[in-house]
């Protein structure tokens, strides 16, 4: 600090203003795509189709000022002169600006086309509707009000359902691995029997094996125990792949934890599962609580677990599988995966930030280590 | 001295024992066989509910969530329990493998195991019938897809991992100096909230392409063709480098990442020192590559190791953003195309294997480290 205010005011004042700008730039950068859909899914479909997100910023536009029908005996293969302007098709395609600031623009086809007259105005398109929301997490077919008047009955694609899914999926597949795992923490922690060191080198030799290894000798597991597509299989293959780490994690905290507390409840006589559920877990909070943001976001925004193990069911698909057939299937349905994206997204955003701090210190715990 | 009713009592005394004991015994099998035919009936029924409407679901879901978490619990109670009313001695014995046996079972069923099994099924041809020995991995390293594939997955681990270590440690730095902090942060953060798949669809949308006559919807192509450029399909053009527009997003991830993890590493730094270094006439700059990285060498390896291990798993953002077309397949895409696509477990085993080998060093890393903590 008296370095910097060494080096005068305005030398200062240039670093703050060069930080704080490049600062910006960058969160700019990361947040704009997230806000341009967003934004999209408010959108109409007709508006998405035909403009940019940022258009509903206030912007200048050509705007249709009159419309004409094509001059008879106008040859659209040669050079044409219509309304003051002159050009060739492709030209008029474009617009071909007049000396009074119009452009003239054939919209349409060479046989089927009209002449548009059309003027430069400040415009913004602010036309929100909720309508892609709608038709996102209904289940059932619904109306939708054109802009015309007319109306179309879509089929919805219910993403209140595999919302549902996700929260049966992910709340035990949370919870569980958790309670084992802080099971396993005391009992590494505090109890003495044979094998404990050799068992914690196998959880510490675990935490980094990718899933992928795990994935075809279990599917054959599951098809052997007709678990495939039930929830309880997407529980515990989550519950396999999350231990290691909450197993390190919650031990390394238990373990910090005073001993003498824990000795002088032995003391007094209290069995090593009352110690645990009355004494160890309240005094666990922080780190449980961390370890069940990490696992909570990692299980609703998995993919692969699900699409393997429950991929062959549709009624128990979660919200990512739903919106990732979205896309294979309407890649430029943009009204609907903007909506879908966000209807997936709103959970964890939610539970991320209002327990960031948790999550930031389960984090420093499981990476910074010594 | 006693009194002659108690005459009759050792065999009326050994009958209750005996009934006692008996009574015990079945109320200690009882409760547990109970417990789980409790929740067998549960899991059939809740296997074979299947729902008419989404309020039917919304029923089901949270008898499932109960079933589970209490489920869960309820084997612990009553095994805990079971143990406890055995003689002190077997108490003692058994108790610490109720605390830890399931995480080791659980362990063992999913991890452990599955890394022996894998290895043996890739050794065997698709069906897993005839025995091929080593076949399996001499066509992956000579297959063109696999090597491409190998290709990309380096693409990803140089340019991805170096792009959000730097961007990481440089965002750290500025926001440490900067009023914004905690927004800054926190935005920068937020990627790591979206699943793979949504972040697919944002990206999706910035790199949209329109016809060049229609205007452009997509971010990118609007900038470059107002720019004075032809609109380019950028996850589909210009192989190999199409594959940088799909590492992007995983910059975009996983750079709030490593931005929090620098971030309090870099508070952790004494402040004497730098202000020793500033009084001595060191600038900023200096400052930052003599004083702050070396200080921070430690952190800054453990977090290249996790976003190299990240990238090499990298399935989600392929899989929804390109399907592997262009290629742009990686080692964890091919897997599933092998394994669920191709039905060709023994391939798709080999992949696997070879993806657990690339981790082996950090496993031993880690087991080095372990037992130099001598935590145990």
């Amino acid at each position: 600090m008296s370095s910097r205010a060494s080096r005068g005011k305005r030398g200062a004042l240039l670093a703050d203003i060069l930080v704080n700008g490049v600062l910006f730039l960058i969160v700019a950068l990361w947040t704009i795509p997230t806000l341009g859909v967003l934004v999209s899914s408010f959108r109409t479909r007709f508006d998405i189709q035909t403009s940019g997100w940022w258009a509903i910023f206030p912007h200048r536009e050509w705007i249709k000022v009159s419309e004409s029908p094509i001059p008879d005996g106008m040859d659209p293969d040669g050079v044409m002169e219509i309304l003051g302007a002159t050009g060739t098709f492709q030209e008029f395609r474009q617009g071909i600006l007049t000396p009074d600031g119009k452009r003239v623009t054939w919209v349409g086809n060479k046989r089927l086309g009209r002449i548009e007259i059309q003027e430069q105005r400040w415009t913004a398109r602010t036309d929100f509707t909720l309508d892609n929301y709608k038709q996102v997490l209904n289940g059932k077919s619904f109306t939708l009000r054109n802009p015309d008047g007319s109306t179309t009955t879509v089929q919805g694609d219910n993403f209140v359902g595999a919302f549902l899914n996700s929260l049966t999926v992910t709340i035990p597949a949370t919870v569980i691995p958790i309670l084992i795992a802080a099971f396993a923490a005391y009992g590494f922690a505090w109890m003495r029997f044979p094998g404990r060191r050799l068992l914690f080198v196998l959880v510490v030799a675990l935490l980094v094996v990718p899933l992928q290894t795990a994935l075809v000798p279990i599917l054959q597991d599951y098809v052997k125990l007709d678990l495939n597509g039930t929830f309880l299989a997407v529980w515990l293959a989550h519950t396999g792949f999350g231990l290691p780490l909450a197993t390190y994690l919650l031990f390394n905290y238990i373990n910090g934890l005073p001993r003498d507390i824990l000795e002088s409840a032995f003391i007094d006589g209290a069995s090593h599962f009352t110690i645990f559920t009355r004494l160890i877990l309240p005094l666990s909070v922080p780190a449980l609580a961390s370890f069940a943001i990490f696992q909570f976001l990692w299980v609703w925004n998995d993919y692969l677990v699900a699409l393997v193990f429950i991929g062959a069911k549709p009624d128990v698909q979660v919200l990512t599988m739903r919106l990732a057939e979205m896309v294979g299937s309407r890649g430029n349905d943009w009204h609907l995966l903007t909506a879908g994206a966000f209807v997936s997204m709103a959970l964890p955003l939610l539970v991320f930030f209002s327990l960031q701090r948790y999550f930031v210190r389960g984090l420093l715990a499981g990476s910074v280590k010594g | 001295m006693q009194p002659p009713t108690e005459f009759n009592a050792p065999s009326r005394g050994a009958l209750d024992w005996l009934a006692s004991a008996l009574g015990r015994l079945a109320v200690s099998v009882l409760i547990p066989l109970a417990t789980f035919g409790m929740l067998i009936a549960g899991f059939r029924w809740l296997r074979d509910a299947i729902p008419d409407n989404n309020t039917q679901k919304a029923v089901i879901s949270l008898v499932a969530i109960v079933w589970g978490v209490g489920g869960a619990a309820l084997l612990y109670l009553v095994s805990n329990w079971f143990v406890e009313r055995l003689p002190s001695v077997w108490t003692r014995r058994l108790q610490p493998f109720i605390f830890v046996g399931p995480a080791v079972a659980v362990l063992t069923w999913y991890l452990a195991l599955p890394s022996v099994r894998t290895f043996w099924i890739s050794l065997f041809d698709r069906e897993g019938h005839t025995f091929v020995g080593l076949e399996n991995y001499i066509a992956i390293f000579t297959d063109r897809d696999m090597l491409l594939s190998f290709r990309n997955n380096l693409l990803w681990i140089v340019f991805g991992a170096s792009l959000t270590i730097i961007f990481g440690l440089l965002i750290a730095v500025l926001a440490d100096r900067s009023r914004f902090e905690n927004l800054a942060k926190g935005l920068i953060f937020m990627p790591m909230a979206i699943s793979m798949v949504g972040a697919g669809v944002i990206w999706n949308f910035v790199y949209a392409v329109r016809d060049i006559s229609d205007p452009q919807i997509g971010l990118l192509n609007a900038i470059w063709v107002a720019l004075g450029h032809e609109p380019q399909a950028w996850t589909a053009m210009l192989q190999p480098w199409n594959n940088l527009f799909l590492i992007v997003v995983m910059i975009w991830m996983q750079t709030g990442f490593a931005m929090v993890i620098f971030s309090a590493a870099i508070k952790g730094i004494p402040d004497d020192l730098l202000e020793a270094a500033r009084v001595d006439g060191a600038n900023e700059i200096q400052i930052f590559f003599r004083i702050m990285l070396p200080y921070i060498r430690g952190t800054i390896i453990t977090v290249t190791t996790t976003v190299v291990i990240f990238s090499l798993k990298i399935f989600d953002v392929v899989w929804v953003m390109t399907g592997g077309q262009f290629g742009t397949h990686v080692i964890a895409t091919q897997f599933y195309r092998q394994a669920f696509t191709n039905q060709n477990k023994g391939y798709a085993a080999a992949i696997a294997f070879v993806l657990l080998l690339a981790v082996v060093p950090v496993m031993i890393y880690n087991l080095k480290q372990f037992r130099e903590e001598e935590a145990f």
